[in-house]
């Protein structure tokens, strides 16, 4: 029996690692590749901590598999008498501060990038796209109207949308996050983006995506029963595609039910 | 005055006690309610908490499972029980019982079950056996330590009555604070709040008894440093507690005040500490205010992340005593790990940023916070290392004590090495309330805290009841167990890096997520798995309360003064005073011959003859 228990706890740590070894081939993994370049670095960082957490894993699993099975099979009269080794203690607490140091202070420039105004890319803070705001059960998107820039307070001419929100692609642009009444998360996942609403604050969040595509848009923190179907979605596009949905969005909303000459333009062609 | 005397004294008023086989039966002037119900004695006090929290846990697992049953089968007729509690919906749960269920199954496991059976089960039962008191320092404190449970258990009861509260157990505001934003929690949530309240009252009477008793009861001889790590964990969880209790219990009181409407005349309070102005919630009028939402979650987070390493620490602990002795081997490294306990519990109370990094506080906070919280990983790592020690060059007996301790190590570095990713500002951003961190702390709360739990209630059994349980069920709970928490969680990592979010009703209602609802039923089948194998645990615990082996004071030959009483031991404990020469790890001591280990009350191996005459050593 003591070596099936040995065994049991060796087979494990290595039915996790062949577990998790197979999980990107069946999809249990990223939705696929970051669209944002800082996306890629927090994926970087994640494979980083994710190759020191198996050397880790396998490391402690297998000597404590390792000890045990030794023990098990001690035909000593008596266990080993130590109550220690301060050599030990110290390389111990020693190696895993360093690693864990590194680890901390490698990672501050991606979030420094990602969070701190100073380093939004120029221009982002100057000309927000679009303010967001989060409300129960959807998101609600104002736009500047095109040539004019986004004021804190809603202007006669700003362009709404609800849980469709547009970027240019490769463009790094800005958006103001606001909540209308409890607190919501504005998530990515496909840009690695993640950012509480906060009610009563506005929280600028930048990214730059470098691929078209829809992408997923959730709400990451309960904000009551319909959590879960706070579903939107964010569309990147060429410039001259977002433009266009901007002039678009304003026509349909300037629309009064009468021909415009532009329309009437456009008929006689 | 020295505790030798109080001892003495006490022992004096209780001499009937002094009888070898004394199992309470001399106290024929208590009645059957001061004897079980309003008990003042540490260890029916210790048991009463044990069956309480042994029976929420079946609560809180039901719980999960139908959370769990959502998840992988959403909008399907929830087994047994969908018919009769959702007849008009034809058995299927909506959105908000699902809701309800995640937040009562987090509210019971921890403030109902892990905080109330490490502190409270084991604190009370433990803790004057293992320093050698006879009883706690304060004993009517100490019932009533347990009775404040019951206001507790009953004002979440009256939550669960009026639909039970809905906001997770974080309870952040807004959610949690006005009424309008989740109308289906109505008072629930107002009940909640006093639940905690009253659990919190209970911790602090515990707390404040504990450490009280551990500074000033210690048997002769009893140093600091000779105190077992059970010993130390409870010392160092009551000062946390005391320290971080009052925050919580400021900040409860503060949401019930934003909350509290009592209709009619009294209009009630409404205070706006965490509400601010203008806010339009579900079409209300906008709210006035000034308040501020993110205050919730500092004040909480201060207390709650000093929580988990009370729900953490005393199972370190008792995992540290269990594991020298099945190992036969002295603790590798006793004051590393006591230091590394102290040190965890320092550095907890300066990293409950991390549970915020996306909050959009001050982000320098946030490196602040990760520099802090990748620190704390540091004693955790020394402890697992020590433990690994222990084993090594030992001489292992696998029982189901072992198992579940080795379980606890091999599990903790699991959830310890999971919680650098959330530790890394950059990563948390994406892992930040996905399934990642549902892994992440079951690993640390179930795989370490309720394993090391399970050692504990099978170490100390005999001596609770004076009969053993049973070995085979032991071995085939722990089996099953083990294989259902890992089935279960382990794969939760793999959504998390699939960006799955918690607390969802039906996530598949997003495409990118479609595809995981097998491995979802997967994980399902496997928490079934887990929670039916409970039953085993259970069914062997009370059936060998009245069918166990009989077992005299030492059945696993440990060190530890509580063997040293009779089991289960009477009325004050000890009936021969404890004087402690050692500490409680000398296993396999060199130059003894007859047997491998040395109770801390026997005298020393090479000492003259009149010091043994004075002090008997008692031990089957």
């Amino acid at each position: 029996m003591r070596k099936f228990w040995c065994l049991f706890f060796m087979f494990w740590p290595i039915a996790a690692i062949v577990y998790s070894a197979m999980s990107p081939a069946y999809g249990w993994w990223f939705p696929g590749d970051s669209v944002t370049e800082l996306g890629q670095r927090i994926d970087n960082l994640f494979y980083l901590i994710l190759i020191i957490i198996t050397v880790v894993f396998i490391g402690t699993q297998m000597a404590l598999g390792y000890a045990l099975w030794k023990a098990a099979h001690n035909e000593d009269e008596k266990a080993h008498f130590s109550h220690g080794s301060h050599n030990l203690e110290v390389i111990w607490s020693v190696a895993p501060a360093v690693i864990l140091l590194f680890l901390a202070l490698y990672q501050m420039d991606v979030w420094r990038d990602f969070r701190v105004k100073a380093y939004f890319p120029e221009g982002t803070i100057e000309t927000p796209i679009a303010e967001v705001t989060a409300r129960q059960f959807e998101w609600r998107i104002r736009y500047p109207a095109p040539g004019k820039k986004l004021q804190p307070k809603p202007q006669p001419d700003d362009l709404y949308a609800v849980n469709e929100l547009r970027a240019p692609i490769g463009r790094a642009v800005m958006i103001q996050l606001r909540s209308e009444d409890v607190q919501h998360a504005f998530f990515l996942p496909h840009l690695r983006i993640k950012q509480d609403a906060i009610p009563g604050q506005i929280i600028p969040i930048w990214f730059k995506a470098e691929k078209k595509g829809i992408y997923e848009l959730l709400c990451a923190e309960l904000c009551g029963w319909g959590h879960y179907k706070m579903r939107a979605q964010l569309t990147v596009e060429r410039e001259v595609e977002f433009q266009d949905y901007l002039k678009k969005l304003q026509t349909d909303q300037n629309y009064d039910g009468f021909p415009t000459s532009d329309s009437v333009a456009k008929k006689e062609e | 005055m020295s505790t030798a005397e109080v001892a003495l004294g006490h022992d004096h008023d209780h001499d009937h006690a002094h009888a070898p086989d004394a199992h309470g039966h001399g106290h024929h002037q208590l009645s059957f309610i001061q004897k079980y119900v309003f008990s003042e004695d540490h260890k029916m006090i210790g048991l009463q908490f044990l069956f309480t929290t042994l029976l929420m846990l079946f609560l809180g697992g039901g719980l999960a499972l139908g959370v769990r049953w959502q998840v992988a089968f959403p909008w399907t007729d929830l087994p047994i029980l969908g018919r009769i509690l959702f007849p008009e919906a034809g058995g299927q749960m909506s959105p908000e019982f699902y809701t309800m269920l995640f937040t009562m199954h987090a509210t019971v496991m921890i403030f109902l079950v892990i905080i109330p059976i490490l502190a409270g089960a084991f604190g009370n039962f433990l803790i004057p056996l293992m320093v050698g008191a006879d009883d706690m320092a304060f004993p009517k404190l100490n019932m009533m330590s347990y009775w404040f449970m019951w206001p507790a258990m009953l004002f979440f009861g009256l939550s669960f009555y009026h639909g039970g509260a809905a906001a997770g157990w974080t309870s952040y505001p807004l959610l949690s604070d006005l009424r309008q934003s989740a109308p289906y929690s109505g008072s629930a949530q107002t009940y909640w709040l006093l639940g905690v309240t009253f659990v919190g009252v209970s911790s602090m009477m515990g707390s404040v008894n504990y450490m009280t008793t551990i500074i000033n009861m210690r048997a002769p001889g009893m140093t600091l440093f000779r105190m077992p790590l059970t010993i130390w964990s409870m010392f160092i969880t009551a000062i946390l507690q005391a320290f971080a209790l009052p925050v919580l219990t400021a900040a409860g009181f503060m949401l019930v005040f934003d909350r509290l409407d009592f209709g009619g005349y009294f209009e009630g309070i409404h205070s706006t500490f965490f509400v601010p102005a203008g806010l339009v919630v579900n079409n209300a009028e906008p709210t006035v205010g000034g308040g501020q939402p993110l205050l919730w979650q500092h004040l909480f987070w201060f207390y709650s992340h000093p929580a988990v390493y009370i729900m953490l620490l005393p199972a370190m602990g008792m995992v540290s005593d269990v594991l020298s002795c099945m190992c036969r081997k002295p603790i590798f490294g006793y004051k590393p790990m006591v230091y590394s306990m102290s040190a965890i519990a320092g550095l907890g109370f300066i990293v409950w940023g991390h549970h915020m990094f996306t909050s959009g506080m001050n982000p320098a906070l946030g490196m602040t916070f990760m520099v802090s919280t990748m620190m704390i990983a540091l004693p955790s790592a020394v402890k697992v290392f020590n433990w690994i020690g222990t084993i090594w060059g030992g001489r292992v007996q696998f029982n189901t004590p072992m198992l579940n301790c080795v379980a606890f190590v091999s599990m903790f570095v699991v959830g310890g090495l999971s919680g650098i990713f959330m530790a890394s500002v950059p990563t948390d951003i994406y892992f930040h309330d996905t399934y990642m961190i549902v892994a992440h702390f079951h690993y640390v709360i179930f795989g370490a805290t309720l394993f090391g739990v399970f050692a504990g209630i099978h170490f100390w059994y005999p001596k609770m009841f004076g009969r053993m349980m049973n070995e085979t069920v032991g071995k085939w709970h722990f089996f099953l167990t083990f294989i259902g928490f890992n089935g279960t969680f382990f794969p939760m990592h793999m959504l998390g890096i699939a960006g799955f979010p918690r607390r969802y009703a039906d996530p598949y209602l997003h495409p990118y997520l479609e595809h995981l609802m097998p491995l979802n039923q997967f994980i399902t089948y496997s928490a079934i798995l887990m929670g039916f194998s409970q039953f085993l645990l259970l069914g062997n615990f009370f059936v060998s309360i009245f069918n166990g082996k009989k077992i005299g004071r030492n059945p696993w030959n440990a060190n530890g003064l509580e063997w040293t009483a009779p089991s289960p031991p009477g009325h004050g404990n000890f009936d021969i005073l404890p004087v402690v020469y050692r500490g409680p790890y000398e296993y396999s001591t060199p130059g003894q011959v007859d047997r491998d280990f040395l109770m801390q009350t026997d005298p020393p191996l090479r000492k003259t003859a009149s010091t043994v005459a004075a002090t008997p050593a008692v031990h089957h």
